[in-house]
């Protein structure tokens, strides 16, 4: 069996008298769309923010390729490797597509211009992320120099979506990417994320869209009450059941991975 | 899922054709400065015809520009303080007190004044460094701690000061270092001194580290958008830090330029310029709500405050007025960012 390439085990997290998360466990295989779903209050973003950095976990250990690591802020989750698309986007509206794309990690330009003046290399910044944006194939956006926020919604997310993919060289991790999005540009994202994983990043798919989910994701990993419900396929499972083991309704036998009713 | 919102979608057919209006508001959104240089233009051809060939007359402009040199200085720093959605409203005291250390270093403890100066741009640094502590790690609003800092600094320079007034000759004179902004520089009858210069290269240097520098683009972003810039990787406390310990340096430097106008010392040198570097920055199309401008609007705005200043006085215009057309282009500008910032929305 081949090794997770992100995992976390006994993940806990409190807020006062609330627990986000109660010893969760996380696994995230090579080459793997993984959605995780979960109802409101299951720990579904405190998950993702302890794996992304925004976030730092009480209790519990999170391994890189088998290596523990700990991410005390966003930026030791990136430089690790870990890209994060936000559901906020994180995206400075006023500023233009490329500025966003290499917020943080500006370029400098070459020779004393940029070693003494520390000037940024706009020119070449501008180049890659037009073919970051190409890539990732969105080709609609004319102007790199555009400001984000003269954009529509979807092509925010992909801007956001390609940041992620440019940089994030071994996770991706989308936080509903397509809630605010129309059937015609969800279709878009779905797709970013197949290309994605084609190009052999494995993706965390957070989404409370069941149908989104089911169509993309190659497991999906079950959140309930702070700790992982369990993990299923879309193929062996139907969507009412997944909602079911969601809500508690059903649970998973951890022995066989049968669905049962939850014992009295 | 809003299948109701599909529509919005980026086929060309449903995208609306941008009318007059809206294009206009694309155009400023681009270039915030336009606007300020439109008022600016309009503005100095009006005085030239009102002024009875007096507004125009070079050794005019060269004392208007002198005159507005130490407030275009501190604009700077209240640029980069804005820029992050902050306010400074303790620039000219921090100056005023930053500018008697200076000079009463030299005349009453007799230091040499190029250490005199060094201290003084120190402690203005250190002023920065405490509003910018109180406002990322206490977690203040810019606003009440550069109110607080205004009373603060405004009472230590009084007494410290012991309400004297130190004057040219014992600054160490018009040659000395610092009196240097003092030196008159000529060009015809157009003269100016080399504070208005120094002013000048102050803005060349930071317009070009805002635009070009990733400093210079984390400022906007911490502006505009604070978690955003976090999340994107930027350390946004370290950010805002420095921003106010630049924007103390600036004051410092203000300081020097403010010895060499008034030429001599005292709290009650300029008791305009915590609101009018305000005045200047908000005139020059730059954003209160961060993230949005330009550092050369700013010295526009500085010139237009310079230009209806001078303009009035000289069409014999009453005072009282010249602040009245001063609050109505504020009222002006700040309407005008608002409707630019609704772009695409």
């Amino acid at each position: 069996m081949t090794e997770p390439i992100l995992q976390a085990h006994g993940l806990t997290k409190r807020f006062g008298r609330v627990t986000a998360l109660d010893s969760a466990d996380f696994e995230l295989y090579p080459g793997e769309v993984l959605a995780v779903i979960g109802d409101n209050g299951a720990g579904k973003s405190s998950l993702i923010k302890c794996l992304s950095g925004a976030m730092m976990p009480d209790e519990g250990e999170i391994l890189l390729e088998g290596q523990p690591v700990t991410f005390r802020r966003p930026q030791d989750a990136q430089a690790a490797g870990i890209e994060t698309v936000y559901q906020t986007l994180a995206v400075a509206p006023a500023l233009d597509i490329a500025t966003n794309m290499f917020l943080g990690r500006e370029r400098r330009r070459s020779g004393p211009l940029g070693s003494i003046l520390r000037m940024v290399d706009d020119g070449g910044m501008r180049r890659d992320a037009k073919k970051a944006l190409d890539d990732l194939g969105i080709g609609t956006l004319q102007d790199i120099t555009q400001a984000v926020e003269t954009l529509s919604g979807g092509q925010r997310q992909a801007v956001a979506v390609a940041r992620a993919a440019a940089f994030g060289s071994k996770v991706i991790i989308l936080d509903e990417p397509t809630a605010a999005l129309g059937v015609k540009e969800s279709g878009q994202v779905l797709q970013m994320i197949r290309d994605l994983r084609d190009r052999g990043l494995p993706v965390i798919l957070i989404s409370h869209n069941m149908p989104q989910v089911f169509e993309v994701a190659d497991r999906i990993h079950i959140q309930r009450l702070g700790r992982r419900a369990g993990v299923v396929t879309p193929s062996s499972v139907s969507i009412t059941d997944a909602v079911a083991v969601m809500t508690g309704a059903l649970q998973i036998n951890p022995e066989n991975e049968h669905l049962g009713p939850v014992p009295r | 899922m809003s299948s109701d919102t599909a529509v919005l979608s980026a086929d060309p057919e449903f995208e609306h054709r941008r009318g007059g209006l809206e294009k206009i508001q694309h155009l400023l959104h681009r270039s915030p400065v336009l606007s300020p240089l439109a008022v600016l233009v309009l503005s100095s051809l009006v005085f030239t015809l009102l002024g009875k060939g007096r507004f125009q007359d070079p050794s005019s402009i060269g004392t208007m520009l002198q005159a507005t040199a130490v407030m275009a200085t501190l604009a700077i720093g209240q640029t980069l303080i804005i820029l992050t959605a902050g306010v400074d409203l303790s620039v000219g005291t921090a100056m005023l007190l930053t500018h008697l250390v200076m000079a009463r270093q030299v005349f009453v403890g007799g230091w040499p004044p190029i250490v005199a100066m060094g201290v003084g741009v120190v402690l203005a640094m250190l002023m920065g460094l405490f509003h910018g502590w109180l406002v990322t790690k206490v977690a203040l609003p810019a606003f009440i701690v550069t109110l607080g800092t205004f009373y603060i600094y405004q009472s230590l320079g009084n007494v410290y000061g012991k309400a004297q007034t130190i004057d040219s000759k014992d600054l160490g004179g018009p040659r000395g270092l610092l009196m240097f902004m003092s030196r008159e520089i000529n060009l015809g009858s157009f003269t100016i001194n080399t504070g208005v210069v120094f002013a000048l290269l102050l803005y060349v240097i930071f317009a070009f580290v805002l635009a070009k520098t990733a400093w210079g683009r984390h400022v906007y972003a911490t502006g505009d958008d604070r978690e955003a810039a976090r999340l994107a990787g930027v350390d946004t406390r370290r950010v805002l830090l420095s921003v106010y310990v630049v924007a103390g340096l600036i004051y410092g430097l203000g300081a020097w330029v403010q010895l060499g106008r008034s030429q001599n010392a005292s709290m009650n040198g300029a008791a305009d310029v915590n609101l009018q570097s305000i005045t200047a920055v908000v005139i020059g199309g730059t954003s209160l709500f961060g993230g949005r401008g330009r550092l050369w609007g700013t010295l526009i705005g500085a010139l237009i405050v310079a230009v209806f200043d001078r303009g009035l006085s000289l069409a014999g215009v009453d005072q009282n007025y010249k602040n009245l057309a001063i609050g109505v282009l504020i009222l002006v500008a700040v309407a005008l960012d608002q409707w630019i910032r609704k772009v695409g929305k």
